[in-house]
């Protein structure tokens, strides 16, 4: 399992436009992705369940990967959120 | 007759019929469910052809109103094949045995019910994007049409509001001009109406009655009347005031490669305020003069990291390219204040428009202000470039910032990279305090550009941002006018140039008054330029500019 966890720096936090980047990016790998924030935690493909975490700027989440290809798919999603939240 | 009142959000007048938008309403009947497979089928088939719906959607307001309106249908498409969406419907069908219909309409009260209730207004809103691809859904399920207009003629299309999805795909050759109940000047409508150059009136309340279906209405964008059944003379005042319009808009057109010089020869520069690189199309199509402000900052504001100096420089190079000759004035970077970008990661402040903005953390961070300005030197090779500094007080700043530009000519020299030895170097006056000391500000540069908003907030002391302000936050008063007179004196009098890049530029009231002055260039938005021109060519100053200038010196309320 490949687990980070990152601060939301998007001003608008984890809204409907980068909660739909973070499906369709999880939906490239076939590992299980999840976000998880005060406990509740959501697979990324799950756009509306996404969006109802209701995740803000500067808030933290903890992200995890877990299937055959988390080695490829980990960094990547670690710097896909670098990059887009 | 009846006359009923909105608010007019994009300009023109509209005659023809009151249509109102039909909605695939189709009411759905409860069923009980034999064959769950075949229902499920059938659940499958309409949400396969509703992604589809979308995609085209998606295509087509990419084409219309670029990415970001495309991406809401995207996000549509995501939605309609939601995991626990479709886990939802699909309990539904093959537990409870009930149609489909049934299961998207139930499916959708439950999510958009759970976004209502967030604590979130952005994400309450998204509550309308579910029911939005649920009745799309059913629609399709009920093999209803999805809400044209069923009229041979071009009609005035009423609504109580329309949803992004709506206005893209109506059929835009049908329509005349929109009256809504609902909305705001910043509603779909209300912008796609303002692309289309129709009118659009919003927020009729209750007094847009179905019942006025049918008949011949007329609606004045600029008033925001809504007139129905109107009487000969009601119309024939109308079809007056639209033809005095098109007209208006005609004559402007003619302005096209005129000079703006008064009736008695005095000529004055009308530049262009710009965004964006997209933007440079707008100032061509109304023949800007130049560009008097490209504001640099949306290359910070669209990127989430700073800009490199290569994506910098052919943001820049494709303007003066584009511009091909005429002069170019960028801005350095002015964020802070009303504009805060996080990778800045600048600290909060009590007073951000007093604090840490533009030039001040331009020279507080050598290495992000050298980054632009080797951008803005390497692109000065394929152009006719003006650089300008932002939220100047002392001359110090001047020379520090002048020094730095000497410094990356030097480099680029060194490494044998092109750029222009013309480039002119000017500073906005927008402070009390660069007003002021403009006679020593003068003899450090090539021109000076005022930014009214900024000097009329510091100077009247009010803020910008605060709309309760009203009558105190007043960009005429005579103390505001008075500094630019100043500026002038001083600038003339050092053989440089003044220009005016705020929102006072673009104000027909004040044009004799900046020309009295002798300010040399107006810089205003595009679609004001010809407007402008016209005022500029209609006036005679011979007799006017000693007039206004006693005026100003004596009080406010003689200014003409």
């Amino acid at each position: 399992m490949y687990q980070f966890s990152y601060t939301i720096k998007d001003p608008v936090g984890i809204h409907a436009r980068p909660a739909g980047l973070l499906s369709k990016e999880g939906k490239k790998y076939k590992s299980a992705i999840t976000v998880e924030k005060n406990g509740t935690e959501v697979n990324v493909l799950k756009l509306m369940a996404l969006m109802k975490l209701g995740v803000k700027c500067g808030e933290t989440v903890n992200v995890k990967i877990e299937g055959e290809d988390e080695a490829v798919a980990g960094p990547a999603m670690e710097a896909f959120f670098n990059a887009n939240l | 007759m009846i006359t009923i009142q909105g608010k007019g959000v994009s300009t023109g007048i509209g005659m023809g019929p009151l249509y109102f938008y039909r909605r695939a309403s189709a009411e759905i009947k409860l069923r009980v469910i034999e064959d769950v497979e075949a229902e499920w089928q059938r659940f499958k088939d309409a949400q396969a052809t509703a992604i589809e719906q979308l995609g085209e959607l998606a295509e087509k307001a990419r084409e219309e109103a670029g990415d970001d309106a495309a991406f809401l249908f995207e996000t549509h498409q995501m939605m309609a094949e939601d995991m626990d969406y479709e886990e939802s419907i699909e309990g539904i069908i093959k537990e409870e045995k009930l149609n489909a219909e049934i299961a998207v309409s139930r499916t959708s009260d439950q999510f958009a019910e759970m976004f209502a209730t967030m604590d979130d207004s952005y994400m309450q809103a998204r509550a309308a994007d579910v029911k939005d691809v649920s009745s799309r859904i059913i629609a399709i399920l009920c093999g209803a049409q999805q809400g044209g207009i069923a009229s041979d003629v071009p009609v005035l299309l009423a609504a109580d509001d329309l949803a992004p999805s709506e206005t893209i795909q109506l059929d835009k050759s049908k329509i005349l001009g929109f009256v809504t109940s609902y909305g705001s000047g910043s509603s779909h409508t209300a912008i796609l109406a303002r692309t289309m150059g129709i009118p659009a009136i919003v927020g009729m309340g209750d007094s847009l009655k179905m019942e006025y279906e049918g008949r011949q209405v007329i609606v004045d964008g600029s008033t925001g009347a809504v007139v129905i059944d109107p009487d000969e003379e009601t119309r024939a005042r109308m079809i007056a005031k639209r033809e005095e319009q098109l007209a208006f808009q005609k004559m402007l057109e003619t302005l096209k490669g005129q000079e703006n010089v008064t009736k008695d020869g005095k000529k004055i520069r009308v530049y262009c305020n710009i965004g964006s690189p997209e933007d440079v199309h707008a100032v061509l199509t109304n023949d800007g003069d130049g560009i008097g402000l490209f504001r640099s900052e949306f290359l910070y504001l669209n990127s989430k990291t700073y800009p490199t100096e290569d994506e910098q420089f052919e943001a820049y190079k494709a303007v003066l390219s584009d511009m091909d000759g005429r002069e170019v004035i960028i801005r350095t970077c002015d964020i802070g204040a009303d504009k805060q970008i996080d990778y800045f990661e600048l600290p909060k402040e009590e007073n951000p428009a007093m604090g840490m903005r533009a030039l001040r953390i331009s020279l507080s961070r050598m290495d992000f202000f050298r980054t632009q300005l080797r951008a803005l030197y390497r692109a000065s090779a394929y152009g006719k470039l003006g650089i300008m500094f932002p939220m100047v007080t002392s001359v110090w700043e001047v020379r520090e910032a002048k020094k730095l530009c000497e410094s990356v000519k030097a480099e680029l020299r060194a490494e044998g990279v092109p750029y222009s030895e013309h480039v002119e170097i000017g500073i906005m006056i927008e402070t009390p305090a660069a007003a002021v000391m403009s006679d020593r500000l003068a003899r450090e540069v090539d021109f000076f550009s005022c930014g009214t908003n900024d000097l009329t907030q510091y100077t009247l002391a009010c803020d910008r941002q605060n709309n309760d302000l009203g009558r105190f936050y007043d960009p005429h008063h005579p103390a505001v006018l008075r500094l630019i007179k100043m500026v002038v004196d001083n600038a003339h009098k050092n053989g440089i140039w003044v220009g005016i890049c705020g929102e006072l530029g673009a104000d027909l009231d004040l044009t004799e008054t900046f020309l009295a002055i002798g300010v040399d260039e107006l810089s205003v938005s595009p679609r004001a330029v010809l407007p402008l021109r016209n005022a500029i060519r209609n006036t005679d100053m011979s007799e006017k500019t000693e007039k206004i200038l006693d005026a100003l010196m004596d009080d406010h309320t003689h200014l003409v």
